[in-house]
């Protein structure tokens, strides 16, 4: 079936399965790799994207249920190709080891700071909990999203 | 629907066939510099070459060749820096090319933190050996004395004259044709610019912007999406599979092959719903232990060999001796690696080879192990590194490469394999239960006369562990256990007079065995230093006074490293438990301390926890590292590896354990074996020792030695509660608080 | 509201109740203690206490989200208007640090607190007053060994005439009844445990039990159903929707781990449930679990398997909904009637699919299952935002006639409003 998806700012038509979770049509027909498969369950957050700004679990997340939702992923978070605030705020405090779950969280926090410019630390480990990392970067996180709140 | 592979990656294949295909007759050193030199050559991967490690090419840009890859710790960029440095290059000017069996040397698995205590440090012999080469041709090409010349980002100049040539110019394009010598001089560290600062990691941005290539984002044109179907049990067989129960889904095709089953389709949705929809049936097959017993297993299991690890005076006649006897047993759970993305690899068959692209840390090893699974000549298979998610050892990156090469095999086509998260955390070698008792005397004088220990560990080492696609399917695999090297850190280094630590090596062990994050080093560290802090508590003294009373006087790094931990975690010295504690949630302090594997890298820490003695649960608030891994390379990349260190062994040690029944893993997603979540994650406080005129060490794994042992030393303090026996769970920390 | 009309319909009754009541009911202020007279710490009975205190539920109530645990200051919603729970630490100004052992049993055995004023019986002393004498002295130890805390609770937001604490003596007079359970010869001491258990301090016919228009449980209908925070507190005797019929062995493993893999998992208030008896002793676990096994008694065979589904369920489904079913649900939740990822158990067994109001099925789908994510177990995603109303109630209709033989529930919209309304519980 043919569902059109508004993504990153653009309209794309698909040409697939309805139950077809978001995140496989993000990376294999549209070729968006940032949001990545961790778990399938919504269970890691490696695939969070924001679907009517709103921070999601892509991977659980079946085309049929989008309707006229917009879609960001971290590609569209760029401004004129250049890293937006969050991202740059990750870049600064270099918050990525191996960085396959960094995506997952630049989004997540987007979505926190969109709603709450100014977290407390607490508001921000409390919202980034349904995120997994397992380098062991959260300090690193942790120091980005304040980064970013401050900038 | 297959992107194309980033720009870098394509150029890099590239380059790689020209070179593959370009011959050189092998010349002498003076032709390397000669006019008419051929412009490119096999290039060799031989470690005894300065061009298995090294190119430059006509604009100057270098290219180094790592045998070692990065898993996300970020030796990518400290190679790059090590090389510009002892080449005097600029930093941009230098690219890595690591894990590809037809252009890098082996170097050894990517594991023991040794990317730059060995791959690194021999990268730079190479990168010395050319520089000395170039230096002594530019002194001929400006007829200048070698000690006038000097070197500019990349320009050979000469102090008495305005003349210069540039590396580019010397060899640009061409091979240097040198023996590596291992005596060429490199930098003194004074002269070291980019050595030793926070360089910030080439491949941080392209993560945090969504452009960067990881494994699971490469394609190969033309590809299948590859799922395996598992058994439900280890050992159980495949009796029937029924392929009509997938025919409602579009373009899968059901392969099996023995008992390796699996689903491809050129849609990957439609790949997972049939390996999720896919109607099979399997032999019942209970092998495993009853995981209420595991431990009575574990000490039942035969051993086969006793891997005395020290031996130090006469700890029988010792312990006979009049004194204090004190013994505990210490156990630590099975282990997954839980990399947050699962296993992913591509195989191709094309003219009879086949060419493997994974995240696997040690592709030489894979390439041998692929040859061996398909009888196929070794100069016929190569692997290529791609990074993945992080895997903390031999994860199951390798299994899906032996999935997808089989499905490539069978299929004819490329197959691109995706494990599921049931996948992983099923089907990952694991971290073997670990066993450990251990027996002290106190004589009358409060000194620890005599210490003894029996470490219940799985036979092996580090080599080939089994392939799980080729014991499926009946194929050649290597089937030695391959644990790791899991005997280190069994033997201490505190001075008593009478020391054995004794390595009881077991015939099995209940899963496919391999190395993780800091194999055995962990797990030893976490009984000894627990302990030595039972000894302190007996003793009634500081548990930090005793670490440093029986820390040899002469081993000054280990006693500075005690010191600073003591200001900077501004330790009180007192015996534990402390005393007069009230209230429902009490606090406390405990220390542990390594000298990794005895050897090398120094590492002291402190925890400071929190425990609800109605609950039983534990809070790791703050934790303090004082380390020393000789010369810093890059201190911001060093403070990221203990930072994830600590974090991901407070994981470990608080929540993780593999859970099983008698057929098969049931802890199989993030459910039913959490890690740790950001509300828990402790304050880090990290204080470095640099030591720049020193040899560089491995950051990748000695502070999680210590991370269990301070943990459990603080509940200790603050409970009287001594926990023997990793995860801290609920249950077991409410059950020693009744016996505290 | 209809409600209100019957309450202000029978006030009389009330009220006649409150002043023939009141002289009954009415008890004298008990002297306060000084810190120095407060008990030894004594280790066992700190231990029975915390076990006892676990089996009361009673930090659910006497803790807010985050706050310190028996620190009180919980906002109870009840039909009445708000109740602020109290602080249960031995603070002597805003807790309980200048009661009395005294002091303390009346108020779990009268309702009244040291003071002698009317405490509401959102504290569930009808339960508590069956508990003896050594478990409420160990209750008390075990309170006044925690470290005090300076925690003042809000007045209580009540409607009049509620407001006016006298009247609670009317409600003793109708509801309370101060009687010790005589334990039953004919049945095991585990029975007998276990029923004093759950009468008494475990307090479970106040969720599961329905309540009449004064808010007490009515007793002709124990155990038949009753609400909790919005969510259906299914039967647990004969009346029974369980797909397979609970054994004592199914229900000790689901109240000491809140999961069972032929039940599911426990949600919402119950989930809490499960935490605290993981705290409480096995064989206190047990002995409840015996009771409450033998309250839904019947002559049924056992039913290992789930009911087929209503035969009309393939022609009512739209595509839609059997995508999302697909996409977002059958990765755990599979058809095999086996344990899916997440420990999803398939939906047949669910009793809150079965249930005839879609009140548990609209808030698990809606904020997922969530109360053991740090220390494993059961899982489930919230899906409020991922799916919009409509599909919510598509895909609950769906769930309905896919794994159950139950009619199509009416009205899940409303159940969704009202979900939201009330809030995500952590």
């Amino acid at each position: 079936m043919t569902i059109t998806l508004k993504v990153n700012g653009k309209s794309h038509e698909i040409d697939t399965d309805a139950s077809t979770p978001l995140l496989y049509v993000l990376r294999n027909d549209l070729g968006l790799h940032g949001p990545k498969f961790g778990c399938g369950l919504g269970q890691c957050g490696a695939c969070t994207v924001q679907v009517g700004g709103r921070a999601m679990f892509s991977c659980i997340m079946p085309i049929a249920a989008i309707g006229g939702r917009e879609i960001t992923t971290v590609e569209g978070l760029l401004e004129n190709g250049k890293p937006n605030k969050v991202q740059q705020a990750f870049i600064d405090e270099q918050a990525a080891q191996c960085g396959y779950c960094i995506a997952g969280m630049v989004m997540r926090a987007q979505s926190l700071l969109q709603t709450n410019p100014k977290p407390t630390e607490a508001e921000i480990r409390q919202h980034m909990r349904p995120n997994l990392c397992r380098c062991g970067t959260h300090a690193a996180i942790l120091r980005a999203v304040k980064r970013a709140a401050a900038a | 629907m297959n992107a194309p592979f980033s720009p870098s990656r394509r150029d890099i294949l590239k380059g790689t066939s020209a070179l593959v295909v370009a011959f050189s007759l092998a010349g002498s050193r003076l032709e390397a510099f000669a006019q008419n030199a051929p412009a490119a050559a096999a290039k060799p991967v031989t470690p005894d070459q300065v061009d298995t490690f090294l190119a430059i090419d006509e604009k100057g840009a270098v290219t180094v060749y790592a045998g070692k890859v990065d898993l996300g710790t970020g030796v990518r960029t400290a190679f790059a820096q090590m090389i510009a440095d002892e080449l005097d290059v600029p930093f941009e000017k230098v690219s890595v090319i690591e894990g590809d069996t037809a252009l890098t040397p082996d170097q050894g698995p990517t594991y023991g933190s040794q990317s730059i205590q060995n791959g690194g440090v021999q990268i730079r012999q190479a990168a010395a050996t050319a520089k000395a080469a170039l230096l002594e041709e530019a002194a001929k090409r400006l007829n200048v004395a070698k000690e006038d010349l000097i070197v500019t980002n990349g320009a050979i100049g000469a102090r008495s004259s305005n003349q210069t040539v540039t590396y580019g110019e010397l060899i640009g394009g061409k091979q240097f044709m040198l023996k590596l010598d291992p005596a060429a001089p490199t930098k003194k560290a004074a002269d070291y610019k980019l050595v030793g600062k926070p360089i910030p990691r080439l491949d941080v941005p392209g993560k945090i912007t969504g452009a960067f290539t990881y494994m699971q984002d490469f394609r190969v044109p033309g590809m299948l999406h590859g799922r395996v179907v598992r058994p439900p049990a280890l050992g159980a067989k495949l009796t029937n599979v029924d392929e009509s129960s997938v025919k409602q889904i579009p373009g899968v095709k059901v392969v099996r092959e023995g008992d390796f089953l699996a689903v491809v389709a050129d849609n990957e949705w439609n790949a997972v719903r049939a390996a999720r929809e896919l109607k099979s049936s399997w032999s019942k097959s209970e092998t495993l232990p009853d995981e209420k017993k595991l431990w009575e297993h574990v000490r039942n299991t035969k051993i086969v060999k006793d891997d005395v690890t020290s031996n130090i005076g006469d700890t029988k006649a010792a312990m006979a001796a009049e004194g204090r006897k004190l013994s505990a047993t210490y156990d630590f759970a099975i282990h997954t690696h839980g990399s947050i993305g699962p296993s992913c690899a591509i195989s191709e068959f094309k003219d009879g080879k086949l060419t493997c692209w994974s995240a696997s840390q040690a592709t030489h090893n894979l390439r041998k192990q692929l040859a061996k699974m398909f009888s196929m000549p070794l100069d016929d298979v190569r692997c290529i590194y791609i990074d993945g998610s992080g895997c903390y050892g031999r994860n199951g990156h390798e299994d899906a490469a032996a999935d997808s090469a089989l499905l490539a095999k069978i299929t004819g086509k490329p197959v691109r394999v995706q494990w599921s998260r049931a996948d992983e955390h099923g089907w990952d070698p694991k971290g073997p239960p670990t066993l450990i008792d251990l027996r002290a005397n106190l004589d009358t004088a409060g000194q620890v006369t005599a210490w003894e220990a029996d470490f219940f560990i799985p036979q092996g080492a580090a080599g080939m562990v089994e392939l799980v696609a080729a014991s499926l399917s009946n194929m050649p695999t290597d089937t030695a256990l391959s644990p790791g090297g899991i005997v280190q850190d069994s033997a201490i280094g505190y001075k008593f007079p009478n020391i054995k630590t004794v390595c009881r090596r077991l015939e099995t062990t209940p899963f496919r065995p391999s190395w993780i994050r800091t194999p055995g080093r962990m797990q030893n560290t976490f009984a000894n230093e627990c302990f030595l802090d039972e000894i302190a508590a007996a003793l009634n003294v500081d548990p930090l006074e005793l670490r440093i009373k029986y820390t040899d006087p002469a081993d000054t790094r280990g006693l500075e490293t005690l010191k600073r931990l003591e200001k900077l975690s501004k330790w009180e010295r007192r015996p534990s438990p402390q005393k007069n504690v009230t209230g429902n949630v009490v606090k406390g302090r405990g220390v542990s301390y390594v000298k990794y594997e005895l050897v090398r890298t120094y590492v002291g820490a402190v925890a400071e926890v929190e425990v609800d003695r109605t609950t039983g649960d534990i809070r790791v608030t703050k934790f303090y590292v004082v380390h020393d891994c000789g010369q810093i390379i890059n201190p911001a990349g060093v403070e990221a590896q203990i930072e994830g260190n600590v974090i991901q062994t407070v994981s470990r040690t608080l929540k993780e354990e593999v859970t099983f029944d008698r057929s098969m893993i049931t802890s199989l997603d993030w459910a039913s074996y959490p890690i740790l979540r950001f509300p828990e994650v402790p304050e880090i406080v990290i204080e470095l020792i640099d030591q720049p005129a020193e040899k560089p060490w491995g950051a990748g794994e000695p502070t999680a030695a210590v991370v269990p042992s301070a943990i459990s030393n603080a509940v200790f303090d603050a409970t009287g509660a001594r926990l023997r026996s990793v995860p801290f769970k609920r249950d077991k920390v409410k059950t020693a608080l009744q016996s505290a | 509201m209809r409600f209100r009309q019957v309450i202000f319909g029978i006030i009389a009754v009330v009220l006649l109740a409150v002043i023939g009541g009141y002289a009954w009911t009415w008890r004298p202020a008990l002297a306060a203690i000084s810190a120095n007279q407060k008990p030894a710490a004594d280790k066992q009975a700190v231990r029975l206490g915390a076990e006892l205190a676990a089996i009361g539920n009673c930090a659910d109530c006497h803790t807010t989200i985050g706050g310190t645990p028996y620190a009180g200051g919980r906002a109870i919603p009840t039909p009445f208007g708000t109740i602020y729970a109290s602080n249960l630490t031995p603070d002597p100004e805003t807790g309980i640090g200048t009661w009395s052992e005294e002091a303390f049993r009346r108020a779990m055995r009268d309702g009244v607190d040291r003071e002698g004023r009317q405490l509401y019986p959102a504290f569930p002393y009808d339960h508590f007053t069956k508990a003896t004498d050594a478990d409420i002295h160990a209750l008390y130890v075990f309170l006044m060994s925690k470290a005090p805390v300076k925690n003042s609770i809000p007045a209580n937001q009540l409607d009049f005439p509620f407001n006016y604490r006298p009247i609670v003596a009317g409600w003793k007079v109708l509801f309370l009844r101060e009687a010790s359970l005589e334990p039953d010869p004919g049945k095991s001491a585990e029975w007998n445990r276990g029923r004093y258990l759950v009468e008494g301090l475990g307090h479970c016919g106040a969720c599961h039990t329905p309540r009449n228009a004064l808010g007490a449980e009515r007793r002709n209908s124990a155990y038949a159903g009753g609400v909790a925070e919005g969510w259906n507190a299914p039967p647990l005797n004969a009346a029974s929707l369980a797909a397979h019929r609970w054994t004592v062995d199914q229900l000790a493993e689901y109240l000491s781990t809140g999961w069972h893999k032929l039940h599911g998992a426990a949600a919402g208030p119950m989930a809490d449930v499960a935490k605290n008896l993981g705290q409480a002793s096995d064989g206190d676990v047990r002995a409840i679990a015996t009771y409450i096994a033998s309250l839904s008694q019947q002559p049924r065979t056992a039913n290992n398997v789930p009911p087929t589904p209503r035969d009309n369920f393939v022609k009512n489904v739209s595509p839609e909904v059997a995508a999302i079913y697909a996409g977002a649900c059958a990765n755990c939740h599979n058809d095999r009637n086996d344990v899916g990822p997440s420990k999803a158990v398939s939906l047949g067994f669910s009793t809150a699919v079965r249930q005839a109001d879609p009140s548990n099925t609209v808030r698990v789908i809606m904020h997922g299952i969530h109360a053991y994510q740090t220390n494993g177990g059961p899982y489930m995603p919230a899906f409020d935002g991922i799916l919009t109303d409509r599909q919510i109630i598509s895909l609950a209709q769906y769930v309905r006639a896919r794994y159950t033989d139950q009619p199509e529930w009416t009205d899940v919209k409303k159940e969704i409003d009202k979900a939201r309304r009330e809030g995500v519980r952590p």
